[in-house]
């Protein structure tokens, strides 16, 4: 079977998109994505971004219209196993895998089994058993997922775990950001707030790292963790400062439910130094783009009047290209599951 | 009397300095003649062909994690004993974080019993320094001491009350006790799991700052200072710590510190994929401080290296990295990790055998860890270059979580015995 035979069953009628997947013509069919789970962005190469993001990019233009299902899933088990409380993700994925024909089950694991006593791997073991095709995991703690995905043998997307990364969050920004401005490699990305406890930024520093894009850090010396200048990001500790010239403005969700005692003196301070308002947004670049990957605090980190902005903020629109990035990340790791071995 | 005549060994006595090819002969319990051509001398005794092989003082591992009573299902007495003899260790002292904890002489008096009846390596061990090693009420000390505790410790954990530790110290010197401390200021290590900088980073795990460390051992030398307690430094681990310490010794301070294979073998980035076996307590440190680990060993600051054995089972690791317990198995790979030290040309053997046997046995005033006729026959000959492969599999200790499986070391023991019997051969 070739390749278009594949995907035009996914994306029949899929507009072509400005970003030609010029990348992907001429790999080997297998050859686009090597892995078997999507566990973080760090290791991934511009060329399996470039994939994901050129994928994703059909898959906007598939959500855009009324009939909306694919079959490509069809037959497939999607588990979505949340042991940490999410909505939107968990739905992001249900309707990404539903849109892709699959079968989706929601397991709220924290509300189940854990409260037995029941360890994470027998929960792998278990779910393992009834055959699922994917396994979707949020998990607490940082390394949890690939903890899971050593024991288990389905594709393993993680959507989120601790503290390390949120792969999916990462394809989606870079995904709003490239529709938007055109190109990922040469802009400038400030990324905003609680640094230390965010997978997102982890996550997006070594996406945009890997295209050529140039990352800020800009927080209070409380919410950065140590030596984050050797992922290659520059440090800053005042909103102007750092947000001086950049393109896009990626403001981060103060995780208090990760912290063990205070990091900032209060909600107030922290949007008096910190938080995006009109005012400090004036140092950077008059296109410039305001991203959050929600749930938002309102007031804490971002004023309500730069989160609603319609022309400036892309928040609704990271929203939607969340659903079309897990449809490629679905299509892409169950792409000719169970069809024999690769390809030479 | 049972004779057992070691025949053209080389012979390391660190307490003389000794390092040469002779005999030595066992008489019972107790080395009888060392030195010299012994062949006539000790006609009729058992011979064993050395030949070349290194005979040393028995090792003494001053910190181990026993899991008895309390936890038999990850380490008994009796494992614990196959795992040391198979070291080479003859003496270990056992920390006080059982279940009951060792802070009672019942506790005590169970400990020895056990260790009479296994009879493998000698147990001894460490008392709690406060009731139920909750860092409030003192134990009492002078009791406790009285039956055998050799010195007093609230175990993996600090004794974080600085009026409490200076009760402790003072209560101590009363009755000239060692106090031995895990150097960490709890309130800065309350919310982490690893050493901070670029691994902890990268891997989003919570992190200590290095920094913990020599903010708790310069309190406690300060203690020290103000009550004249003989004060000891458990698992040394990093450059600002071993600073401290040198300080502290220059100034004449009754302190002694050690450290552990771990921390001179690896460093953070060990940690790789979230490897739980490499999930330590202090946590392992940045390469720079795993040089001046080396280096506080060759110049002698640190004075001893201790195996600080954790035994877990698989349930306590085979979890998130955050979830999973602190701590590796070490009596087995106590010797050919620290040789190393000398294959990597930073330790003379004489010198590395001095940190493994005699100076932990002085730090203890034990009668042990010296090659002097009279003294008990506890003994390790072993093959300083032989090369191998550590498997965890093979290990005596029922627990099997150490990150060193299949690491090529070089040197491994032969034999182990205690008070002149026999407790391990190695099968070839």
């Amino acid at each position: 079977m070739t390749r278009s035979k594949v995907r035009s069953g996914a994306l029949a009628g899929w507009r072509r998109s400005p970003y030609s997947p010029g990348l992907m013509q001429g790999t080997a069919r297998y050859g686009a994505f090597r892995h078997r789970h999507l566990l973080g962005i760090e290791g991934l190469s511009p060329e399996e971004i470039n994939h994901f993001l050129d994928l994703a990019d059909g898959y906007v233009e598939v959500n855009r219209q009324a009939e909306k299902k694919r079959t490509l899933l069809r037959g497939r088990t999607i588990i979505n196993c949340f042991f940490e409380n999410s909505t939107r993700t968990r739905t992001s994925f249900e309707v990404a895998g539903k849109r892709l024909g699959g079968d989706v089950i929601n397991m709220a694991v924290s509300a189940s089994s854990m409260y037995k006593g029941e360890t994470l791997i027998d929960t792998a073991m278990t779910l393992n058993a009834m055959h699922p095709d994917v396994l979707i995991v949020r998990h607490p703690e940082s390394g949890a997922v690939q903890l899971l995905s050593e024991k288990l043998d389905c594709a393993v997307i993680n959507a989120g775990d601790g503290s390390h990364e949120h792969p999916t969050q990462a394809l989606l920004d870079a995904l709003t950001i490239r529709r938007r401005k055109g190109r990922l490699g040469g802009l400038t990305v400030a990324i905003c707030g609680d640094i230390l406890h965010s997978r997102v930024a982890r996550s997006n520093i070594a996406l945009l790292n890997t295209v050529g894009a140039r990352v800020r850090v800009v927080a209070p010396r409380t919410l950065l963790p140590a030596e984050i200048e050797r992922l290659g990001v520059e440090v800053f500790h005042s909103m102007s400062d750092g947000l001086a010239g950049v393109d896009i403005v990626m403001m981060l969700r103060l995780q208090s439910e990760r912290m063990h005692g205070a990091f900032i003196p209060s909600t107030r301070e922290y949007f008096h130094f910190f938080g995006l308002d009109y005012d400090k947004l004036r140092a950077a670049d008059s296109d410039a783009l305001i991203m959050h990957p929600g749930p938002m605090n309102r007031g804490v980190e971002i004023g309500s009047e730069v989160a609603d902005d319609i022309d400036r903020s892309l928040i609704r629109h990271q929203v939607e290209m969340g659903v079309a990035v897990r449809m490629a990340c679905l299509e892409i790791l169950t792409r000719d599951l169970g069809k024999g071995p690769p390809l030479p | 009397m049972k004779r057992l005549l070691f025949r053209k060994a080389r012979l390391l006595d660190p307490e003389t300095g000794l390092d040469s090819f002779g005999d030595l002969l066992v008489e019972g319990e107790r080395i009888a003649v060392v030195g010299g051509d012994l062949s006539t001398a000790a006609r009729g005794a058992e011979v064993v062909n050395a030949d070349g092989l290194c005979l040393a003082p028995g090792l003494i591992d001053m910190r181990v994690q026993l899991r008895e009573p309390g936890a038999e299902h990850m380490e008994s007495i009796e494992t614990a004993g196959r795992a040391a003899a198979a070291g080479g260790v003859t003496t270990m002292v056992a920390l006080p974080n059982t279940d009951p904890p060792v802070d009672d002489i019942s506790v005590v008096e169970f400990l020895a019993r056990r260790a009479r009846e296994v009879k493998l390596a000698k147990i001894h061990t460490y008392a709690a320094a406060t009731k139920g090693l909750s860092g409030c009420d003192l134990t009492e000390m002078g009791l406790l001491a009285a039956n055998g505790a050799l010195g007093f410790t609230d175990g993996v954990q600090a004794v974080a009350d600085a009026l409490v530790m200076r009760r402790v110290l003072a209560y101590a010197r009363t009755f000239d006790l060692l106090v031995l401390q895990h150097p960490e200021e709890p309130s800065l290590a309350r919310a982490g799991e690893v050493s901070e900088g670029e691994t902890a980073t990268r891997l989003g795990l919570p992190a200590i700052t290095p920094m913990a460390e020599v903010i708790m051992i310069e309190r406690d030398l300060r203690l020290v200072e103000i009550t004249g307690a003989r004060y000891h430094i458990a698992h040394l681990s990093t450059a600002a710590g071993i600073d401290a310490v040198r300080r502290a010794k220059a100034q004449g301070l009754p302190v002694t510190c050690d450290t552990a294979p771990p921390y001179f073998a690896l460093n953070e980035t060990a940690i790789g994929d979230y490897r739980t076996f490499t999930k330590l307590s202090p946590p392992l440190r940045s390469e720079w401080d795993r040089r001046a680990v080396v280096e506080g060993l060759r110049e002698g600051t640190i004075d001893a290296i201790a195996s600080d054995h954790a035994p877990w089972d698989q349930d306590s690791k085979r979890l998130p990295f955050s979830s999973a317990a602190y701590g590796i198995v070490g009596l087995e790979t106590l010797l050919p990790l620290s040789l190393e030290l000398y294959h990597n040309g930073h330790l003379g053997l004489i010198e590395l055998i001095r940190r493994l046997t005699n100076n932990p046995a002085r730090i203890l005033h034990l009668p042990v860890g010296r090659l002097t006729p009279g003294a008990p026959a506890d003994l390790v000959l072993f093959d300083p270059d032989v090369s191998w492969r550590i498997s965890t599999d093979a290990f005596r200790s029922k627990s099997k979580n150490a990150p060193f499986d299949g690491r090529p070391v070089r040197g491994r023991v032969c034999r182990t015995l205690v008070d002149g019997r026999t407790i391990f051969r190695l099968e070839v």
